[in-house]
């Protein structure tokens, strides 16, 4: 196992964990400010990877797909959040899981409905595809660099709109103190709105991205929601910061387990045992750091002392 | 003086810079009332929690019965005889009162744990609970819900299902909160009848009701204790005057 | 309509409709009711958990499948004599049902121990995602495991046995799962009124009283989560013997939420919410899934209007009486 191998799944497992970034902060925004749990944060990851490829194929450009992933997703980010959501800011965790459970089930049905079962296929950017050299002899995929590079942007962006903006202030009050900031006379109807259409957009920003490395189909949503889900209990709910931090964890655990793993076992058992017992362990080692942060800080390592 | 039921010495809890408690050290005897009063943000909501265990004190012990039991949880110094109620009322609201009664008994008996005879088929726990009920007069509405009670009532509510652990201590927080004059004196008469059964430390606002009924209090003030003594010797006390009134030690 | 009368009339309906699908000669109906009468055991295990102890566990699924590969790890040992290694010792495979109902039973309550003991440490969103996530976890584990069909599953030739009973004949195989259904619903009928769900009831409604009166929550929420995904576990068992197939969809996270969906379909906390759940479940996936492709999406907007409009689900509607929760 060379060094060149080893970096090059760190890079593999930063660029992974960029991108559920991108989901998670999403999440862990929604669920700070409006309290909601949102189970349907996948579809709309899928909403953005359909958008994308949609129009990659009429018009031939990278560039319009992202456009469109972002206005889709924030489109139907805001039609979902007026019709339904926003009866469900009051209610309870399970009535908040069960409605976007459903969400769930009916974007799902209505996007095979609408572009089959089979899955589409979007290709990055000729400008951004092929490797690159780096430092160190590294051949690297130019677009999955170029991914790593988003992510960071990304997450910068919602750094400096948290923390340096008006709206980043009455989104941070909004999460202390619901009561007082519509007292200040802020709409916070509109404020929900605009938060849930933001991370709806990153949600389907990562979903188009990610979409030119694999492929693009129904269900594609859910297994990385539940990623997200891993990187928020690991970071604490309602702390990009902590999103951010869990997302690189699992990323990098994921990625490096996944091939590491199965190398350490053949140091004390034979190839064909230690392949199996290596990836049924690794399929597991994200969800064991989980339950080691949980017994550490159950409330995640920056999350609020319950 | 009699042994002291419940003692506690120098209970110390800082949050962060906060300096909620320090060096709190305060006695009950047997058949006393023992009131804590001070001003808002004075600890009080953090020495109870010490007491009952709720929060981990920084330095210090708590002692009931002779017991240390600093190092027991909420649970264990239920069972080991200390009985609190609650400043906003902590029960069960979909239930009938005499279940909530009857959820004292089982606590207090140690008997969770069966899972098919009804609880309110267990006879020693259901006359537990009526007794208790009766005691504060809540007996009329023993099958009503919760939810359908008045403050008043759910007030008294939190007194009996404390009666039913058949407590050495009662920790009161605040009972006469939110009752009115009528409901207060009747409050007022409970305690000093129940005082007999197992002294009570209590953390009260209404003053009124304070001075009627408590044999000694300490006054805190920022986390200590300024001043512990007779109803007299309170009112007497310059640095409490000083504390409550602004006036000049 | 009293409760008691919603849950005798929904057994009675169950019960009825197989035995007219006999006289009639309509095999294919059995099956429908048994796969209602098992998924309505699965969901009353969640609804102890879920109603009674206010824990939304959306990770059931992977007791569900756990119950279920109990039995087609055992079943296929049994049917390639070929024995079961644990370590130093050799243990036979088995077609016995009551054996892999106990294993079943056995295993699940295990990993619900542990996930639980875990999962508690919080409560509310943290333990609705971590929940999920564990199930995640068994679900990518089953599919990783080669030596068991990963992906594809394991297929069981033979149904097993009971004794004295002949399970190949779909009446005797429903009487059987309707008789395991009822003793579930007895247990948690009388597991309400006992001590034990009177705790775990105030327990969810108000934990401070329940520590105050020297009961730990955690302790009570536990045990409930424990027997709830037991009887979870014995449903994947029945379940797949239904099927004779077990694959890493029984631990799939849809299954979770539609395990979900069944009791608020039904009414969560209310005994018979499970039954009417999956029967109304069944019903729907026979007619509607035969009617359209995407009958998932009507579920999905039957489901949204219940839990916007409907709150208490089928037997709040037949009761009068709204929700149950606080």
């Amino acid at each position: 196992m060379s060094l060149i191998l080893i970096l090059e799944q760190v890079l593999n497992g930063l660029q992974a964990g960029v991108m559920l970034f991108l989901m998670a902060a999403g999440l862990t925004l929604i669920f700070g400010v409006m309290g909601l749990i949102n189970l349907a944060h996948g579809s709309l990851y899928m909403v953005g990877a359909f958008a994308a490829a949609g129009v990659a194929a009429a018009t031939g450009s990278f560039l319009l797909a992202l456009v469109a992933a972002l206005v889709a997703a924030a489109a139907a980010g805001v039609v979902v959040e007026t019709v339904v959501m926003r009866r469900l800011y009051a209610r309870d965790h399970l009535d908040q899981v069960l409605a976007t459970f459903a969400l769930i089930l009916i974007f799902s049905e209505l996007t095979r409905w609408a572009f089959g079962s089979f899955p589409l296929y979007l290709n990055p950017p000729d400008w951004l595809s092929g490797p690159v050299t780096l430092p160190g002899g590294i051949r690297y995929p130019v677009y999955r660099l170029a991914l790593i590079g988003i992510g960071l942007a990304v997450g910068l962006g919602l750094w400096a709109l948290t923390r340096r903006t008006r709206l980043g202030i009455r989104i941070r009050a909004g999460e202390n103190d619901r009561e007082m900031i519509a007292a200040l006379g802020v709409d916070i109807g509109r404020l929900y709105t605009l938060v849930f259409a933001l991370g709806a957009a990153l949600a389907g920003l990562a979903g188009a991205l990610v979409g030119a490395i694999q492929s693009v189909q129904v269900g594609m949503g859910e297994p990385v929601l539940i990623l997200a889900f891993v990187v928020i209990v690991i970071g604490g709910i309602g702390s990009i910061r902590g999103a951010f931090v869990g997302a690189l964890l699992v990323g990098l655990t994921d990625t490096l387990g996944g091939i590491f793993l199965p190398e350490l076992f053949k140091l004390v058992t034979d190839p064909a045992t230690a392949t199996q017992a290596g990836a049924s362990l690794s399929s597991m080692s994200i969800y064991i750091l989980m339950s080691l942060v949980l017994i550490w800080r159950p409330t995640g390592l920056f999350g609020a002392k319950a | 003086m009699a042994e002291p039921v419940l003692s506690v010495r120098g209970l110390t809890k800082r949050f962060g810079a906060l300096v909620a408690s320090e060096d709190v050290s305060l006695d009950l005897a047997p058949g006393e009332i023992h009131a804590v009063i001070g001003p808002n943000g004075a600890g009080k909501s953090t020495l109870i929690g010490q007491v009952c265990g709720t929060i981990p004190p920084d330095a210090g012990t708590v002692r009931l019965a002779g017991r240390d039991v600093t190092a027991d949880g909420a649970a264990a110094r239920a069972r080991a005889g200390l009985a609190r109620t609650f400043q906003v009322s902590a029960l069960a609201m979909e239930q009938t009162v005499l279940q909530n009664a009857v959820l004292g008994a089982i606590g207090a008996a140690g008997r969770p744990w069966r899972l098919w005879r009804p609880a309110l088929s267990d006879r020693d726990a259901v006359a537990t609970a009526e007794a208790a009920l009766t005691r504060v007069g809540l007996s009329d509405h023993a099958a009503s819900r919760v939810a359908d009670l008045s403050h008043g009532q759910r007030r008294q509510l939190e007194v009996a299902v404390a009666l039913t652990l058949a407590p050495k201590a009662f920790v009161m927080d605040e009972p006469m909160a939110g009752l009115g004059a009528d409901g207060s004196r009747g409050m007022t008469a409970l305690l000093a009848d129940l005082k007999h059964e197992a002294p009570i430390l209590l953390v009260e606002h209404d003053m009124d009701a304070v001075f009627a009924l408590a044999d000694r209090i300490s006054v805190l003030v920022q986390g200590r204790v300024i001043a512990t003594g007779t109803v007299a010797e309170i009112r007497a006390n310059a640095e409490v005057r000083a504390a409550y009134l602004g006036e000049d030690a | 309509m009293s409760e008691r009368w919603v849950t005798l009339a929904a057994l009675a309906a169950l019960l009825a409709l197989p035995l007219w699908a006999l006289a009639a000669d309509e095999p294919f109906t059995i099956t429908l009711a048994t796969r209602a009468a098992i998924l309505a055991l699965a969901a009353t295990g969640l609804n102890i958990a879920l109603g009674t102890g206010g824990l939304v566990s959306l990770g059931h699924a992977a007791f569900f499948g756990i119950g279920g590969y109990a039995m087609g790890i055992l079943a296929s040992h049994a049917q390639t004599f070929a024995p079961l290694s644990l370590g130093p010792w050799e243990v036979p495979g088995t077609q016995s049902m009551p054996v892999i109902w106990l294993v079943a039973i056995a295993a699940s309550a295990l990993a619900a121990l542990a996930i639980g003991a875990l999962s508690l440490r919080t409560a509310g969103v943290y333990f609705i995602m971590i929940t999920l996530a564990f199930g995640q976890m068994f679900f990518y584990f089953a599919t990783s495991w080669r030596a068991y069909g990963g992906e594809d599953g394991l297929s069981i030739w033979v149904r097993n046995g009971f004794p004295g009973l002949n399970t190949l004949v779909p009446i005797q195989f429903f009487g059987l799962c309707f008789a395991v259904l009822l003793l579930a619903m007895l247990l948690h009928g009388r597991l309400i009124r006992a001590p034990f769900g009177l705790a775990l009831d105030a327990a969810r409604q108000a934990p401070a009283r329940v520590l105050a009166v020297g009961l730990s929550p955690y302790r009570l929420q536990l045990a409930a989560f424990v027997l709830s995904g037991a009887i979870t576990g014995l449903a994947g068992a029945l379940y797949a013997d239904l099927n004779r197939f077990v694959s890493p969809a029984m631990l799939s996270w849809q299954m979770s939420g539609e395990l979900i969906v069944l009791v608020i379909l039904g009414g969560v906390g209310r005994l018979a919410g499970p039954l009417i759940g999956a029967g109304l479940f069944v019903a729907l996936e026979h007619w509607l899934g035969g009617a359209t492709e995407y009958w998932h999406a009507w579920l999905g907007a039957i489901l949204l209007a219940i839990v916007l409009f409907a709150r208490g689900g089928i037997v709040g509607l037949l009761t009068g009486q709204g929700d149950r929760r606080g």
